[in-house]
């Protein structure tokens, strides 16, 4: 329990519900960051970046919750509102990018 | 120092929100093509999202945070199922492959029904030719 510092504000129960929803909310980033490295086009990319920011809402309502901060709910609504906007931006970006289409990502262009 | 009822219920939001969140990871890579990952981003994601902040607002037990919370879940599905659309829209206009099993795919052969011209892209540039070459240039 020494990973929380609010400890005696939330009982034990919530708390050892809190560090399993923790470790299953890492595992899951670190899940969908293997996909946004893996691709295999653009638009797979946004769909992990929209679920990176979905799971970072999440992480922040945890703290939020952890630490009895009603504060950080704010930097939550923010961060969800921001990330729509950047999905929407990204998928007009993947339809009007020059020469696009589902080519392979780097075309060999080492070739003489 | 006792467990209440509220921990309880707080408790169990929180596993199931970090379950859910873990589906929605594991469903955006192991599924076959991008359409089908949209699922588990926006169905399992947000489900996930809402049930977390659902205990936030049980745990903490204040009207300003519940009505934050009310805020946020709200706004997420709001917006999930719009991002899901204008990502699908995007993946199949630039030809995003689908998965070998697929059935149906209803707009195949047709005409695109907002074909990329039709987008707001600002102001056109003139489409007037371009002038011919001036007689005596260096063109090689």
């Amino acid at each position: 329990m020494m990973i929380l510092p609010s400890v005696a504000e939330i009982g034990p129960l919530v708390a050892f519900a809190a560090i399993l929803c923790a470790l299953m909310l890492g595992a899951a980033m670190l899940l969908t960051l293997w996909r946004i490295a893996r691709g295999p086009s653009l638009p797979d990319r946004v769909v992990g970046l929209d679920l990176v920011a979905l799971l970072a809402v999440s992480v922040i309502g945890l703290l939020a919750l952890v630490h009895h901060e009603a504060a950080f709910l704010d930097a939550a609504l923010a961060l969800a509102l921001v990330a729509f906007l950047s999905t929407i931006a990204l998928a007009r970006y993947a339809v009007q990018r020059p020469r696009s289409g589902s080519r392979p990502e780097r075309p060999e262009e080492e070739q003489p | 120092m006792s467990i209440t009822l509220s921990d309880v219920v707080v408790a169990f939001l929180l596993l199931s929100g970090g379950f859910f969140s873990l589906v929605a990871a594991l469903g955006v890579v192991r599924l076959p093509d991008v359409f089908i990952r949209m699922h588990a981003s926006t169905k399992a994601g947000t489900l996930g999202g809402g049930l977390i902040m659902a205990a936030v607002a049980v745990e903490l037990w204040d009207a300003g945070v519940t009505a934050r919370v009310i805020a946020i879940i709200a706004f997420l599905l709001l917006t999930a199922p719009i991002a899901a659309h204008i990502i699908g829209r995007a993946a199949y206009r630039i030809g995003v492959p689908l998965w070998e099993a697929s059935v149906v795919d209803e707009w195949r052969g047709r005409e695109d029904p907002a074909p990329p011209e039709e987008l707001d892209t600002g102001p056109q540039r003139p489409t007037q030719p371009l002038p011919p070459p001036a007689s005596g240039s260096v063109q090689g």
